[in-house]
């Protein structure tokens, strides 16, 4: 990261503090000193030179962590820069991404990992880990040189975009990282079911005449993938959840023990099929927007844990890439600025999550599930905070977006509640 | 009624009035097509744009025609493969036929949706020639127009749709413009070519052809595509033709005044026999034929109708 730890010491003063790590919701003051949490109390004194927030009717959380994201650098730099993709994620709220290893050249190796880690340093604005490839250039043959890697700085393992097809080499892969203790992300999507098919396969998909892929394509995988996890031991994570069946495994295999944990998107468990009716290709995406019944499933297990986490997936295209024929648009949306308002004003609002919830499915789990040392706002800990405005009127411009890439569904949608203010090692920065 | 629509992009956002005036329409206009000089000033001035990204004789022809006995000015513009093979997008190739003021353009694309996307970038009148596995409306309108004029009236026929409903908008325009008219629509085919949820378009599903046949008053047989073998939709062309070819022996259980259509072109002794298709049931030609009174119909009321 360009930003050294602060040395002035900060006061944020007067927020609701929700630490679901540390079991904390109240309001209270939050003392910040050489980049990390000093203190929390009621109504700490400012030792002087102490610069103060009041975060009066504002809620402070541990730094949020999207656990999936891409940020196209190296090699894809028109659609997304670290630069300007960390950017994004200080502006929605997060205080840390880990980055998906599909880019060019692949983050398959230790130069890459290097290369993406250096330009954090230099121009990143949150905390950037590394996720390195399972595979060597995701071709699925292979085993990516994971030791080294993961010396390097990588915090997971995934072929994410493609699904590794072999279950041996999956099965050797889990094996080969568990001295690691870095989870293997599942991209689940059988790609002979799959077909490449633009869309959910159902009622949608026959109405608009395109070819749709079965959520049993995901399911497949994800069957086979906790198998893998229960004969090898691995810490397996499922990326981007989205059908009922799914969850259903996911939540199955975790009363049997496994070490499996899961992640949803936030367009998963706001949107359905139904939205492809435009041919819009912001709505497309892989996997696929599904139906309400997974909808429904998704949000449930969001709420009683299956599902451990939200991550954005967040994928940015350029324009040219998007605006096009559906069946042969670029798939993913890009969700780091979008990700936050639209959970506190679909979520937790309506009280179909509460806050606590919410923090832990965007920091504390995240950070634990990854071994990252945020999440948590305990004396000691680095001073990632992230302090929510529930009162907040937004709407969704993507001109004014600080990725490079415009490419959402919920443009000129608005809502209320977003963040307010990001804090990344006791420095703001907000945008 | 009036037509009050842009563009005609398929039979699922028509109304059962609106059909019917496209059908009233195109009943005149066959008219034009018996006289010694077929040929009347109705769109003298305007111009027909038909982008053909799809290979096609006959739609393409019937469009042209249409809009020549109407006195338009049609262009044919074909540009093969995709898009995005071509270097140029969708969007720009519309943004640049939109400069030169066509008041319609025709046009067929592979990618489902495509007619709508440029119709939303458009100024001008968008038909939809055909758009991957979604709609071929002038298809469904024509096919109406056939059987109402061959039964006299449309609501109550059953009808069969037989083969490759998956991926044909000929089906899917039929489906949505029948069940519209009143019609009861049966579809018949091997699981592997009957679209997910079917049943929820308001249709019958059937698995055994002669189930599906017996009591239609029309037989619309569908084109198999020789490559949905290597899709592996079916074993082999040779037992599909066995198990789903309409062969004159099948016939014999189907009602006497039964109809034979296909979209064409057909594949002669593989959905349907060479018997069958130049039978006495067939209606195949008179498809073709009110295929022109459709499209001129349809160019009437998009570009003409307004400013007559």
């Amino acid at each position: 990261m360009s930003v050294e730890h602060g040395r002035a010491s900060l006061l944020i003063r007067n927020g609701r503090v929700v630490d679901p790590a540390g079991g904390v919701d109240q309001v209270q003051d939050v003392l910040i000193t050489d980049g990390r949490i000093a203190r929390l109390g009621r109504g700490l004194k400012a030792p002087a030179g102490t610069e103060v927030i009041d975060a009066t009717g504002k809620v402070v959380c541990p730094g949020f962590v999207d656990m999936h994201v891409h940020l196209r650098e190296p090699g894809f730099e028109y659609k997304e820069t670290i630069a300007s993709g960390t950017r994004a994620a200080a502006a929605g709220g997060f205080t840390a991404v880990a980055c998906m290893a599909n880019t060019f050249p692949v983050n398959d190796n230790r130069a890459v990992t290097d290369y993406i880690l250096a330009r954090a340093r230099v121009e990143g604005v949150v905390r950037v880990y590394p996720i390195g490839a399972v595979s060597r250039n995701l071709e699925g043959t292979q085993l990516a040189e994971m030791a080294e890697q993961a010396e390097a700085g990588c915090v997971a393992f995934s072929d994410d975009g493609r699904c590794v097809m072999n279950a041996e080499l999956y099965r050797r892969a889990m094996e080969y990282a568990l001295p690691f203790g870095t989870p293997v992300i599942s991209h689940a999507e059988d790609c002979h079911l799959a077909r490449g098919a633009p869309m959910n396969e159902g009622l949608v998909s026959t109405e608009l005449g395109l070819s749709g892929q079965p959520g049993a394509a995901e399911e497949v995988m994800v069957a086979r993938d906790i198998i893998l996890a229960e004969l090898t031991g691995a810490h397996l994570h499922i990326a981007h959840i989205s059908t009922a069946g799914a969850v259903r495994m996911v939540r199955e295999a975790k009363a049997r023990g496994v070490r499996v944990t899961a992640e949803v998107t936030p367009h998963h468990l706001l949107l359905t099929d139904e939205a492809v009716r435009t041919y819009d290709p912001s709505c497309k995406m892989a996997p696929p927007l599904r139906t309400k019944r997974d909808v429904e499933a998704c949000l449930e297990g969001l709420i009683d844990g299956t599902i451990d986490c939200v991550a954005t997936d967040h994928a940015p295209h350029a324009t040219s890439e998007k605006e096009g024929e559906f069946a042969e648009a670029a798939n993913g949306i890009v969700g780091l600025e979008t990700a936050v308002p639209l959970l506190l004003d679909r979520l937790v609002r309506p009280g179909v999550i509460d806050l606590p919830t919410l923090v832990t499915r965007c920091s504390t789990a995240p950070a634990r599930l990854l071994n990252l040392p945020g999440g948590t706002l305990a004396a000691g800990a680095d001073a990632d905070v992230t302090i929510l405005d529930l009162e907040r009127a937004w709407t969704v411009e993507p001109a004014a977006f600080q990725s490079r890439s415009r490419n959402t569904p919920f443009a000129g949608q608005s809502g209320v509640g977003a963040p307010w203010l990001t804090l990344v090692g006791g420095v703001k920065v907000t945008p | 009624m009036g037509w009050k629509r842009k563009d005609l992009l398929g039979m699922q956002e028509l109304e059962a009035a609106e059909i019917t005036d496209v059908l009233d329409t195109a009943v005149s206009m066959k008219e034009i097509s018996t006289r010694e000089i077929k040929k009347v000033p109705t769109l003298r001035g305007k111009t027909v744009v038909n982008l053909f990204y799809e290979a096609s004789t006959r739609t393409r022809t019937s469009f042209e025609i249409a809009g020549k006995w109407l006195s338009a000015d049609v262009i044919n513009f074909s540009a093969s493969g995709s898009s995005a093979e071509k270097g140029e997008s969708l969007l720009d190739t519309a943004r640049n036929i939109e400069a030169m003021s066509p008041d319609v353009v025709v046009v067929r694309h592979k990618a489902s949706g495509a007619p709508a996307l440029l119709a939303r970038s458009l100024r001008c009148g968008v038909i939809n020639a055909g758009d991957g596995a979604h709609e071929h409306p002038t298809q469904a309108l024509l096919d109406l127009m056939t059987i109402r004029e061959k039964k006299g009236h449309l609501e109550g026929l059953n009808v069969a749709i037989v083969g490759d409903v998956t991926h044909s908008r000929v089906a899917r325009s039929n489906i949505f413009g029948m069940r519209k008219m009143g019609m009861t629509v049966t579809v018949a085919g091997p699981p592997t070519l009957i679209p997910p949820q079917c049943q929820e378009l308001g249709v019958k599903v059937s698995h055994r052809l002669e189930e599906a046949i017996e009591h239609a008053d029309v037989i619309m047989m569908l084109r198999l595509q020789h490559e949905r073998m290597q899709g592996g939709f079916i074993p082999s062309i040779r037992e599909y033709s066995r198990v789903w070819g309409l062969t004159p022996a099948r016939l014999q259980h189907c009602r006497p005044d039964v109809l034979i259509m296909h979209p064409g072109p057909v594949n002669r002794g593989v959905e349907l026999s060479p018997e069958v298709a130049d039978g006495r049931y067939s209606v195949i030609l008179d498809q073709v034929s009110n295929g022109v009174a459709v499209r001129m119909a349809a160019l009437y009321l998009l570009a003409g109708s307004k400013s007559a």
